[in-house]
């Protein structure tokens, strides 16, 4: 029982980080209908803003742990932002009105672009941070097992509901989240009755980097590691927890990244650590033979 | 008055590219600082930073410069510098303009390669050499198609493709064992063997990506499945290549039925997603079912293919290929003999995917690109067609991988990752979906240019010596892929050939040929 | 209603519906509706739009499944099919039921004629030993084809199209691109074949060649024609059975003559010709 609690904080801890990629994930395709490859990779540049403002706040004097955490978070979303929208207006715009796979290609380029510019810019070593934030409550004891819920995992969940809470304020109640529907539904329509569709997708694009920028600090203050390559392995995940979700919806993609958070630690907890990545995989064809469309998704009838 | 006009034009023009080229440089500012401007370098208390600020002002100012540049001579002007260029590859007349434009950059190739002899500035000579080549093919191109406007270019091409496939090696070693020229004939026969492989599995991806109008984003898969199945088979019952090769292709045909079955009841993105999700599966699998498939360390000992039953070897009188024939042992047979073994199997590929469709099931996978759902109402079973695509192309991504592991001799995990399946999707999509001839050409393009880059000393001589290609070429591998796709989307050759015609049929414009939702 | 003056559908139908319901979530699109398509027949399904025309031709061709209902097809040749128990692909192959749809689908990318040799795709496909026995030069996939090829002659010939055979059908114009729908159709050797608005967009004299067609269709072919359609003077003419639907209801079922003089009819048709009119002026 205890065992089982600990895991169970870890997977949400886990499914937290996943959740906030995989929002990036259902926006984008939500509104342009396309996989972004790039985006696991934009997760990763973010973490390398983040590891590198810290350690220029921290060259700077500035060493008060909420003070730098803050401004770390505030320039890593604002920066990861730029590269976002970048990637969208470089790769994706020249072939928004194009065929289904050619976004897809450039994405995949994309993707290996960044990967190999931070491989190249940063060199291909792991970087380590020594731990940031420390210490945890011990909840309580089962025999010589203590269920512990570290300051950093407090720090995950509660940043990342604030996030998601303050985002779906964004998206719910603002003519950012109406123009958004509107070009979701239909982006002819939406253009002409007077939304800027050009100017929504590219926010879409910054508002999924800065979310997938949150992600990636949380990633470096948890595992206290990163490496150019994480964007790819934490990229599938995510992705595949949107999938998971119902792609395109954004309740989908938190539900998404928490099962598969979840599926993730316990399987790894209980059975082989290897083939985690495995079970959350089957889990996912699984899931899919009975929800063609995730979970959340809207079931697809094709209209003939 | 006009005068005074044409200024103020001019006035306006330059600052909205200046101002333009300054908002670029910003972007790039913001975008490069941090991970660009400062380095993370490990020291003795943990990572450090070590700040680059004359890197990233010139990354900025190439930006800015460069930007400048196309705004004023490309974007924002009556005459775009690159109109010449564009007309080069046309049957346009020239302007005056136009000639003076080209001789100008005519005469600043000739300088570059003047100062790259005279001078040793290989970078200058580089670039010159480009120049040149690039104009003269022009001028040339220009030149043929004036004089025979009605040679069927395409297949003259495509015969000498296959000409030129059948004898270069035949060719090269003759030459090479007359003359002792130096030619670096293994390197040659290595990298055609190698882009050989990626034209076989562009082709064998072709008919579920192209013809099928599925998005598989894991057919990396059904190559290690192809490779371990004849890996371990060698291994374990010593069977030899030519029995070790069917076998691997009906096992990934199988498996290519296998996953077939549940999920092809899904569409586009989701059926994208799972493929990717199995290809991933396999490749743990293979990491870590280590009795088996012997976990990271792979695989090793496979034999090489046989000619008829005569290996090639150095040793034994008589029962060797060199024996038999009465010829000196040289290492190079066994390598000549892989190029024809995979030049084969690429054809065979090629020849059974142009029959199919011309098959029943061949033009049902293309109906059902186009239209799935008016498919059905024509009582076709688009399950078991979807399927058939899916083993298909998975039999010859089987037998892809089957060759490949009798070449390396060992198969480990590492060569079966996702990026594969990307590069090869990559080749499908840029050759143009569903054309044979494009996919060959972007394998050999991707697959040539990306080797070419390891063995450039020109971008040394650009770069520095510290600096190492192999390094850049994942880099410049990417921003190929997302130029080659921007500048066309549709593939190199997008043009569909119709299977059946009364009179004679014309190519089809690739604009009305859909890519399939599935 | 029996003896002498049974109808003709009710008589010999090849097509009967019972009780066919539809359910969209909250939204009943087809609510009970029952009635007959006789063999020999050109039967008209006729109704404003959004009455449930379309849906009652998705049920028929399995494209959705029906809330409830049965669709029986009488076994000429075999026992009787029950539609609603067959995916779509199988009411094809198997019940040989043909149709068209509202929104025109063609295999853009391909020619006329490889869109006539898809739709012959199940026969040739056991001529050449599933495809993958002929690449081994097995079966007689040679004959076959041949024989598909003067199958879809004789039908661009019918539509007019051959000159086009080796044209994309994407290419075609609108009007040849229905008339392709219907050859397509035809092609799969259907008993009975559904057009979804066939006219729709035609001129007049396309509109009049298509009338002249689907009577030859019906006269000629052994295959009854079951279509929907908008304009009256056309069904009038044409038809032999004109079915009428109204909000998923079925609100009359006879010849042209007793359906033009029903007042239900003439109440759904007279509310419908002023939001026609409403949308015809307020077009650009
Ligand atoms: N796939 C579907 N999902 C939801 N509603 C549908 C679907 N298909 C049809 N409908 C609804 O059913 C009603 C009848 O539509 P339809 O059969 O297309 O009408 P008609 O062809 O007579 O114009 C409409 O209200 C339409 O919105
Ligand atoms: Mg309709």
């Amino acid at each position: 029982m205890a065992y089982f609690l600990q895991q169970l904080i870890n997977g949400v801890t886990l499914g937290s980080i996943y959740g906030l990629i995989a929002i990036g994930y259902t926006m984008v395709y939500g509104i342009v209908g396309m996989i972004n490859f790039a985006h696991g990779d934009v997760f990763m540049v973010g973490a390398f803003i983040a590891l590198i403002a810290f350690l220029a706040l921290t060259a700077i004097g500035i060493t008060a742990v909420p003070l730098a955490l803050l401004l770390v978070l505030i320039i890593a979303m604002i920066l990861t932002a730029v590269w976002g929208w970048t990637v969208e207006r470089v790769a994706y715009r020249p072939l928004r009105e194009s065929f289904r796979l050619a976004p897809l290609i450039t994405a995949i380029g994309m993707s290996i672009v960044l990967q190999n510019f931070i491989q190249i810019a940063q060199g291909a070593r792991v970087k380590p941070l020594q731990p940031v934030v420390t210490g945890g409550y011990e909840l309580f004891q089962q025999g010589s097992f203590s269920v512990i819920v570290s300051n950093i995992q407090i720090l995950i969940v509660t940043t990342t509901v604030l996030v998601m809470g303050g985002f779906w304020l964004l998206i719910n109640r603002t003519a950012l989240g109406r123009s958004q529907r509107a070009c979701e539904q239909d982006r002819l329509m939406a253009a002409l009755s007077g939304v800027d569709v050009d100017r929504t997708i590219s926010l879409t694009f910054v508002l999924g980097a800065g979310l997938a920028a949150v992600a990636g600090l949380l990633y470096l203050l948890y595992y206290g590691v990163i490496d150019f390559f994480i964007g790819f392995v934490v990229g599938i995940k995510a992705f595949t927890a949107a999938v998971f979700g119902g792609i395109g919806s954004i309740p989908g993609a938190m539900l998404g990244g928490l099962i598969i958070g979840l599926i993730e630690t316990f399987w790894s907890a209980y059975f082989t650590i290897e083939y985690k990545d495995v079970a959350a995989f089957s889990m996912l064809a699984i899931v899919l033979i009975f929800f063609p469309t995730g979970l959340l998704g809207r079931p697809e009838v094709e209209k003939v | 008055m006009r005068l005074a006009d044409s200024g103020k034009t001019l006035g306006r023009k330059l600052s909205s590219a200046l101002g333009d080229s300054l908002l670029a440089a910003t972007i790039a500012f913001a975008l490069f600082s941090l991970v660009l401007g400062l380095r993370t370098v490990d020291s003795a208390t943990g990572l450090a930073l070590e700040p680059r600020p004359a890197l990233l002002a010139t990354v900025v100012a190439i930006v800015f410069f460069g930007r400048l540049a196309l705004n004023l001579f490309v974007w924002q002007t009556d005459y775009p510098l690159t109109r010449p260029f564009a007309k080069l590859f046309t049957l346009e007349p020239f302007e005056t303009r136009d000639e003076v434009t080209l001789a100008l950059a005519f005469a600043l190739g000739v300088l570059g390669v003047a100062a790259g002899v005279l001078f040793q500035e290989t970078l200058y000579g580089l670039l010159g050499t480009l120049m040149l080549a690039f104009i003269g093919i022009g001028l040339l191109r220009r030149a043929i198609v004036r004089t025979f406007p009605n040679l069927p270019y395409t297949q003259v091409f495509v015969a000498g493709g296959i000409l030129f496939a059948l004898f270069f090696p035949i060719v090269s070693y003759a030459l090479e064992s007359a003359f002792n020229l130096g030619l670096p004939l293994r390197y040659w026969f290595d990298l055609s063997i190698l882009i050989l492989t990626y034209v076989m599995l562009g082709w064998g991806l072709n008919i579920v990506v192209g013809l099928a109008g599925l998005l598989d984003l894991g057919y990396v898969a059904f190559y290690a499945v192809g490779a371990y199945t004849f890996a371990l088979l060698a291994t374990h019952f010593g069977l030899g290549f030519w029995i070790g090769l069917p076998i691997a292709g009906a096992a990934a045909a199988l498996w290519g039925i296998i996953l077939g079955f549940p999920v092809l009841r899904l569409r586009g993105d989701y059926l994208a997603i799972v493929t990717l999700a199995f290809g991933e599966i396999v490749r743990i699998i293979l990491l870590n079912w280590t009795e088996v498939t012997g976990g990271p360390n792979g695989i090793a000992g496979i034999p090489k293919p046989t000619f008829f039953g005569l290996p090639f070897s150095p040793f034994a009188e008589g029962t060797t290929f060199s024996g038999f024939f009465g010829i000196h042992y040289d290492g190079l047979h066994a390598l000549i003999f892989l190029y024809y073994v995979i030049l084969v199997l690429a054809l065979v590929t090629n020849l059974v995917t142009l029959r199919l469709r011309r098959l029943p099931v061949g033009r049902a996978w293309e109906a059902m690109r186009e239209d799935e759902i008016a498919c059905r109402s024509l009582g076709i079973n688009t399950t078991l067609t979807k399927l058939s695509a899916f083993a298909t192309g998975a039999m010859f991504g089987g037998l892809a991988g089957c060759f490949f592991a009798t070449r390396q001799g060992f198969v480990s995990p590492e060569s079966f990752t996702f990026i594969e399946s990307a590069i090869i999707l990559a080749i499908v999509v840029l050759g143009g979906m569903g054309s044979q001839l494009g996919v060959a050409i972007a394998a050999i393009v991707m697959v040539g240019g990306f080797e070419a880059l390891r063995h450039t000393a020109g971008l040394q001589a650009i770069f520095g010596q510290e600096f190492d290609p192999a390094l850049y070429r994942m880099l410049l591998f990417g921003l190929a892929m997302v130029a080659i796709m921007i500048w066309r989307p549709r593939g190199l050759v997008s043009s569909r050939a119709p299977t059946i015609s009364l009179g004679d049929a014309s190519a089809i414009s690739g604009d009305l040929v859909r890519q399939g939702r599935g | 209603m029996s003896g002498a003056d049974a109808k003709s559908w009710d008589r010999d139908p090849i097509l009967t519906v019972e009780h066919l319901s539809m359910h969209f979530g909250g939204i009943t699109a087809v609510d009970d509706v029952s009635f007959a398509v006789g063999c020999k027949d050109i039967t008209a399904l006729i109704g404003p739009n959004g009455a449930g025309k379309t849906t009652v031709f998705n049920c028929i061709t399995g494209f959705y499944k029906p809330t409830e209902g049965m669709l029986t097809l009488d076994g000429k040749d075999g026992p009787p099919r029950f539609l609603e128990r067959l995916t779509d692909y199988e009411i094809n192959a198997d019940a040989r039921v043909a149709r068209t749809f509202q929104n025109i689908r063609l295999f853009p990318g391909m020619t006329v004629l490889e869109n006539l040799m898809v739709a012959q795709h199940n026969g040739l496909s056991r001529a050449s030993g599933f495809s993958f026995g002929a690449i081994f030069g097995l079966g007689r996939f040679g004959i076959a084809e041949k024989e598909a090829i003067d199958l879809a002659r004789y039908w661009l010939g019918q539509v007019g199209l051959l000159p086009r055979a080796d044209e994309a059908a994407g290419s075609l114009a609108y009007g040849d691109q229905r008339r392709l729908e219907i050859a397509r159709a035809m092609c799969t050797r259907p008993r009975l074949l559904c057009l979804d608005e066939p006219a729709a967009g035609l001129n007049a004299k396309e509109s009049d060649a298509l009338n002249t067609l689907l009577q030859a269709i019906r006269d000629k072919e052994d295959t009854a024609v079951f279509l929907i359609e908008h304009d009256m003077s056309v069904v009038m003419r044409i038809s032999d059975h004109v079915i009428v639907l109204d909000y998923g209801k079925k609100i009359a079922d006879g010849t042209p003559g007793e359906v033009r003089n029903d007042p239900h009819v003439i109440a759904a048709y007279l509310g419908v010709s002023d939001e026609d009119a409403a949308a015809l002026e307020a077009r650009p």
